[in-house]
């Protein structure tokens, strides 16, 4: 229980441990299977340098991340400034198709709400 | 710079522009913006060159700005983008010449996804002749404006009344351009010298006397970003992106910018104004703004157009430190008057001086 | 000529690993042609100022070798391009580019690589962009103290590395990594501190590749020693600005943020390409491996010899490979050949 308690005055703080066992990381699983070049990502962040709206957050290679480590909380948040502009995918250096991953991820989360 | 190197990396794109014989589709934000630009295109395409352009009344909106918000679904907009390709090939034509960036972008992806994916391109067929009983053919050639003004840049300097150069033709002028994001960075071999040095604007500038400038964020977005512009709530997003470009640009001193793109050149031009508001910044010399013209204009200019009958009066930033600069000879005191010589009112602010 | 050709080996290049292949037949008593397009043999070698790991002088290793082949009394046919090699009964015809023809018993491919050519990546704008340089460019600065970096005569303040240009890389089509840029990068950022010690240096990597004796060390010392920053993120764009600098974008990857710096100069490590012509294949057969290097029949138990009987490879040419691998290939390479020539094979 993270909320804080008038009792107590004080609350127990949320860790930021990621715990792979009990995260979910089925999205990226679906990503991949839509766009395979997602598999070949190394997470070298030409994405997030040349991002047309990387000073607003949008990162692609920390959205995968998050993704494959089942940090779902700020992902939603981050993806709303990316324009599916696709200058990321113009620098990838392993082809992976960015842009159709998160027009797909968009696709994803929708449903899922 | 190293120039020769740099043509040889423009050599690598050179794109197949048609020669005569165009369908010419509208930008749907332009003539509210710059409202002599497309008129000054036609002119100078059909009496100063001599060529066909059939400019359809009948065309609409691509929808470009919605779909990029997400309001438009693909199905729609291939519908009516289909609609368009079926007007040209009513009317005889095969070469496609889009006024917008945005719609030029739109074109190319779409007739992308089409020869990969011919299933989609069947089921548009059908949806098009559902909604409107016409058929249609894929364009021969999609060009954007811009690239036919470059194509015939050395045609139209035959003609040119005044060139990019300061009065007494001792300095030329100084332009930073700005090619907008969907002209080539969704397709580089879609656009005049690819993405990272696209020829398409520099060419026009060099052939008319002019300097280019490079800045470091040459090649960054002008901040439209569709929904970051459309939603008002995400216009922060737009209007910092407009400033690290002027920001980036500013240093140089550029007499003007010069912009391929309805949106770009609205929000350059605009956002300066915004920024002078909201933050108290000029960029241009005197604490005022830079200037920004769309190609048409400087073309238009160049030939010896009247500035007013260009639509120069209705941008925000005041052109007429270009105007003087150029020694083009005006009538000033016409500036806010329309054909008829009533008034027609002015911007609020013409340009933002913090003196 | 006296010598039966049978007996004879033709070894194209003289690189560190055609001269050291060369030597070693001469020292068995095998007679060897060496063909080197160049004015002087050496290869790459003759551009490097200073050799990693230990960054030992290049002349004074360079002049090691060249006192190899005088010593051994090789014959170099400098300035000889070999353009095409075909076999016919057993034997091997080498045409040169004079239309000169001769045949060998056996061939000892030592080639070598191509460096990659830097202004492909456009983003870079290597080539339009006067203070953007690769690495090679900056090993030919660094043999004269005038030129360097200096600009204006001034020390330079700010230079930047980027890792991996033209390796490891979809968009030109080379997905290998050339092995060697790594630690070249770390060899040439501590010899611009060294230069210029008031200078900051950084190197934009994506992987750190320390994979040969030393090199891990070398690393460290550039940390501690040197103090160069390294940065985890590939740069995504170059840009020039006012006053001719580099405007560099990256991301920092371990932060998670985009990142933007103003350097001097930026510095293009550039990776090898293949130098093996396609036309190869068509006369002789010769296999290549999937990043189009010579490729070898097996790995583990023939590496060295190509897919055409009676044709070896050394150094570059089979792969990104440094001076001692190139060396010693050119060794085995030497002794596989005269087995392949005494019929042991
Ligand atoms: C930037 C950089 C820095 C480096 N620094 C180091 C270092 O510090 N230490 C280290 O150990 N390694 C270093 N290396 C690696 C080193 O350069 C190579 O290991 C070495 O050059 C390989 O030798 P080679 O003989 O196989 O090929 P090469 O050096 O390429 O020699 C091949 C020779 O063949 C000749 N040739 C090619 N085709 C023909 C033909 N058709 N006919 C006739 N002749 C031909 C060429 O002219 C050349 O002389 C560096 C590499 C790079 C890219
Ligand atoms: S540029 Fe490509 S490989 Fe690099 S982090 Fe982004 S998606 Fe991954
Ligand atoms: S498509 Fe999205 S993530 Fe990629 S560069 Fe454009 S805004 Fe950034
Ligand atoms: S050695 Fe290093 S710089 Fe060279 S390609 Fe491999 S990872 Fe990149």
């Amino acid at each position: 229980m993270n909320g804080k308690n008038d009792k107590w005055g004080f609350h127990t703080e949320k860790s930021n441990l990621i715990t792979l066992d009990s995260n979910d990381r089925s999205l990226v699983n679906i990503l991949a299977e839509q766009v395979p070049s997602l598999n070949s990502c190394f997470f070298c962040g030409s994405c997030g340098a040349t991002c047309t709206a990387s000073d607003d957050g949008m990162n692609f290679r920390l959205v995968h991340l998050l993704l494959r480590r089942g940090e779902l909380q700020t992902v939603n948040k981050i993806i709303r400034s990316c324009l599916l502009c696709g200058k990321c995918t113009l620098v990838c250096p392993r082809n992976v198709d960015t842009r159709a991953v998160i027009y797909n991820l968009k696709i994803l989360i929708h449903e899922l709400h | 710079m190293d120039s020769e190197n740099k043509i040889t990396s423009w050599r690598n794109y050179q794109k197949k522009i048609a020669d005569d014989h165009y369908f010419f589709v509208r930008s749907c934000i332009r003539q509210t913006f710059f409202p002599g630009s497309e008129r000054a295109f036609l002119t100078i395409m059909r009496d100063v060159l001599g060529r066909d352009v059939l400019d359809d009344p009948r065309h609409t909106s691509c929808t470009g700005i919605a779909y990029h918000s997400d309001v438009i679904p693909l199905q729609t907009i291939m519908t009516v983008v289909a609609r368009h390709f079926a007007l040209m090939t009513e009317a005889g034509y095969s070469n496609f010449l889009v006024s917008c960036v945005t719609s030029f972008g739109i074109y190319n992806e779409i007739l992308h996804m089409w020869e990969h994916h011919p299933e989609i391109l069947a089921e548009t067929r059908e949806h098009l002749w559902k909604a409107t009983r016409r058929e249609f053919q894929v364009p021969a050639n999609v060009v954007h404006t811009s690239d036919t003004i470059y194509k015939f840049r050395n045609e139209i300097f035959a003609k040119a009344k005044y060139s990019l150069t300061s009065r007494n033709g001792e300095s030329p002028l100084r332009i930073a351009e700005h090619v907008g994001c969907h002209y080539a960075k969704i397709f580089p071999d879609k656009g005049e010298g690819g993405a990272e040095f696209p020829k398409v604007l520099s060419g026009m500038i060099e052939s008319w006397g002019g300097e280019v400038l490079d800045y470091p964020e040459r090649r960054h977005c002008c901040g439209f970003g569709f929904r970051h512009y459309v939603v008002r709530e995400n216009r922060g997003y737009s209007v910092a992106n407009t400033r690290k470009k002027l920001e980036s640009l500013a240093p140089l001193k550029p007499d003007l910018i010069l912009a391929n793109c309805p949106g770009c050149t609205m929000f350059m031009d605009k956002w300066q104004y915004t920024l002078g508001e909201m933050e108290g910044v000029t960029f241009g010399a005197d604490g005022r703004g830079i200037p920004v013209l769309t190609y048409e204009e400087l073309a238009g200019l160049v030939l010896g157009m009247d500035p007013w009958e260009l639509g120069l009066q209705m941008h925000q930033v005041d052109v007429e430190p270009v105007l003087k600069k150029m020694g083009i000879v005006y009538a000033p005191e016409k500036k806010y008057l329309n054909a008829g010589g009533q008034y027609i009112g002015k911007p609020m602010v013409p340009d933002y001086c913090c003196l | 000529m006296s010598v039966n050709p049978k007996k004879r080996v033709a070894v194209v290049g003289a690189g560190v690993a055609g001269i050291a292949a060369a030597v070693a037949l001469k020292r068995a008593g095998v007679d060897a042609d060496v063909y080197e397009k160049e004015s002087g043999p050496g290869g790459h070698l003759t551009r490097w100022h200073a050799l990693f790991p230990g960054r030992e002088n290049a002349a004074t290793v360079l002049q090691g070798f060249l006192n190899e082949v005088k010593e051994n009394r090789l014959d170099i046919r400098t300035g000889t391009l070999v353009t095409d090699i075909r076999k016919e009964n057993g034997l091997f015809r080498v045409t040169t580019g004079s239309g000169e023809c001769s045949e060998y018993g056996a061939v000892l491919l030592a080639n070598g690589f191509r460096l990659f050519d830097a202004a492909r990546k456009e983003e870079y704008g290597y080539g339009i962009y006067p203070r953007v340089i690769t690495s090679p460019d900056l090993e030919k600065r660094m043999e004269d103290p005038a030129t360097g970096l200096l600009i204006h005569n001034q020390a330079p303040k700010k230079v930047a590395f980027v890792h991996c240009v033209g390796s490891r890389d979809a968009k030109v089509g080379n997905r290998y990594c050339s092995k060697v840029c790594c630690i070249s990068g770390v060899k040439q950022a501590i010899a611009v501190r060294e230069q210029y010690p008031s200078c900051e240096v950084m190197n934009f990597y994506m992987d750190l590749r320390m994979f040969g004796s030393g090199f891990e060390e070398l690393y460290q010392e550039a940390q501690e020693k040197y103090g160069i920053n390294f940065i985890r993120g590939r740069v995504s764009e170059a840009a020039p600005t006012l006053d001719g600098s580099i405007q560099v974008k990256a991301e920092d990857t371990l932060l998670g943020c985009p990142l933007k710096v103003t350097v001097d100069w930026l510095i293009l490590l550039v990776g090898m390409e293949p130098g093996i012509p396609g036309s190869l294949h068509d006369s002789l057969g010769l296999e290549r491996d999937d990043a189009g290097f010579a490729g070898c029949r097996n790995k583990f138990l023939l590496p060295g010899y190509s897919s055409v009987d009676g044709l070896f490879l050394a150094g570059a040419c089979a792969g990104p490979a440094t001076i001692p691998d190139s060396v010693n290939q050119g060794r085995a390479a030497a002794l596989s050949a005269i087995h392949y020539l005494n019929g042991k094979v």
